[in-house]
């Protein structure tokens, strides 16, 4: 692997891998603390991300190395109309490694194939944004000890959703996952992630609209906002919006050890009251989210050097 | 219908009954100054219906676009009146700046020097993706 721009890319023996890493990482900080020295990383955010830029900024900082880059489109040269093509191919000439986020689908690719330096897919457009999933991976097996035979509950927009997408498409190639569908009828998965990827793996899937009714046999639940944008009226929105906000009252008959994930950022799906429950795992994910772009960012510096 | 023989160029036959035209637009084959014939609705065996392109000279043709329009069409090179040689062309496994990515957040809307590519997804059903946003190409 010279770049990651799908998590497709990584076979599962190189996603544990990643995960055996990162957990050595949190396990034993100190070791890792120089792992990068006199390494840059450039971040080349041509669409804001506070929180995915600092994930990886501090991520390249806890191995020692440096970072630099921009924030925005406006600060660099893609203003000035450079092409993407162009830009990977002069950041090449000053860092060691690429994360590049970018609002066009398929520009991280382009700078894969341009660039000298691995390049990491730090979000592109509403197509793939691998590390996130990546971060999600690594909170299920530390909260699960695995992959296999877990019940997920995916609840929310299942229908714009990336990280659902992605980490659906993830999941799939291990064995004994079920899989429960929970959202308004408006927002329900796709059917050609339905088709192509649940079908196509014999993963048993269920679909309700009742987050009280699935959440009993989950053991994990990822929220996901439902956006008032998304509804063609009001109306709808407002007889909805309340059913997919979890509180104590739903946790009611959840399983003791159910895990609770959420992307991030979120607005109001998640009542404050259950932050300090112990289910709740979505700072944890935030923080794993850092954990495993070390061990990315340490595994493709080491392939480069090969 | 009686129509020449060639002695050098291309014969492409077993296209599809009424796909012979599409061939003939994506294959240029409308810029050449030498003879072409295209030949509709020959009575054939094994499909009934066919359609035959022959092209009197020795031009490199791009089997990607053939095998892209028709998969199973066979090409024949004549050389000094006699076949030489004889391909059967399948789908191809990549199809480079021969259909567009209509997908207007993919970043070939942008920057237009990209080539368009798209990559073989699936066999059975004919379906290509953009490889930069993985959009299905509308076929």
């Amino acid at each position: 692997m010279k770049s990651l721009i799908s998590i497709l890319d990584l076979s599962t023996d190189e996603i544990l891998e990643l995960i055996s890493t990162a957990n050595d990482i949190i396990a034993n900080p100190d070791k890792y603390r120089e792992a990068c020295r006199y390494k840059k990383l450039a971040t080349l955010f041509f669409e804001p991300s506070t929180r995915t830029r600092l994930s990886f900024e501090a991520a390249m900082l806890e191995l020692g190395g440096s970072v630099l880059g921009f924030s925005e489109a406006n600060s660099s040269s893609a203003a000035k109309g450079e092409s993407v093509a162009d830009t990977a191919k002069t950041v090449s000439c000053y860092a060691d490694i690429i994360a590049m986020r970018h609002f066009k689908e398929g520009a991280p690719y382009v700078a894969a194939q341009n660039a000298t330096i691995p390049v990491i897919n730090a979000g592109d457009g509403g197509h793939n944004h691998p590390t996130q999933t990546l971060a999600d991976l690594l909170t299920i097996y530390r909260e699960k000890g695995g992959f296999e035979n877990i019940t997920i509950g995916f609840c929310g927009d299942l229908k714009f959703g990336r990280t659902v997408h992605s980490l659906i498409q993830a999941l799939s190639r291990y064995s004994g996952l079920n899989v429960v569908l929970i959202s308004p009828v408006e927002l329900k998965l796709p059917s050609y992630i339905k088709k192509d990827i649940l079908k196509e793996n014999k993963i048993p899937y269920t679909q309700t609209t009742s987050l009280e009714e699935a959440i009993p046999d989950l053991d994990i639940l990822y929220m996901t906002r439902v956006q008032r944008e998304r509804f063609f009226n009001e109306e709808d929105y407002l007889r909805l919006k309340d059913s997919y906000i979890l509180d104590p009252p739903k946790l009611k008959n959840a399983k003791s050890d159910l895990a609770i994930m959420h992307p991030l950022p979120r607005v109001n799906e998640i009542s404050t009251a259950i932050d300090s429950d112990p289910r709740a795992c979505y700072f944890k994910q935030v923080l794993n989210g850092k954990y495993i772009r070390m061990a990315l960012i340490l595994k493709l510096l080491q392939e480069a050097a090969k | 219908m009686n129509i020449d023989s060639i002695q050098n160029g291309v014969v492409i036959d077993h296209i599809t009954a009424g796909s012979g035209m599409k061939l003939y637009d994506l294959l240029g084959l409308d810029k050449l100054d030498c003879s072409v014939a295209i030949i509709k609705n020959v009575t054939s065996r094994k499909m009934g219906k066919k359609d035959i392109i022959k092209i009197d000279a020795d031009i490199p043709v791009d089997f990607d676009i053939i095998g892209f329009v028709d998969p199973g069409v066979t090409l024949n090179i004549i050389k000094d009146g006699v076949r030489v040689d004889k391909k059967r062309v399948d789908l191809p496994e990549i199809l480079t700046d021969v259909i567009k990515c209509k997908n207007p957040r993919c970043i070939t809307s942008t920057e237009q020097e990209l080539k368009h590519i798209f990559k073989l997804t699936d066999v059975t059903h004919k379906v290509y993706r953009c490889v930069y946003c993985e959009t299905k190409a509308n076929l």
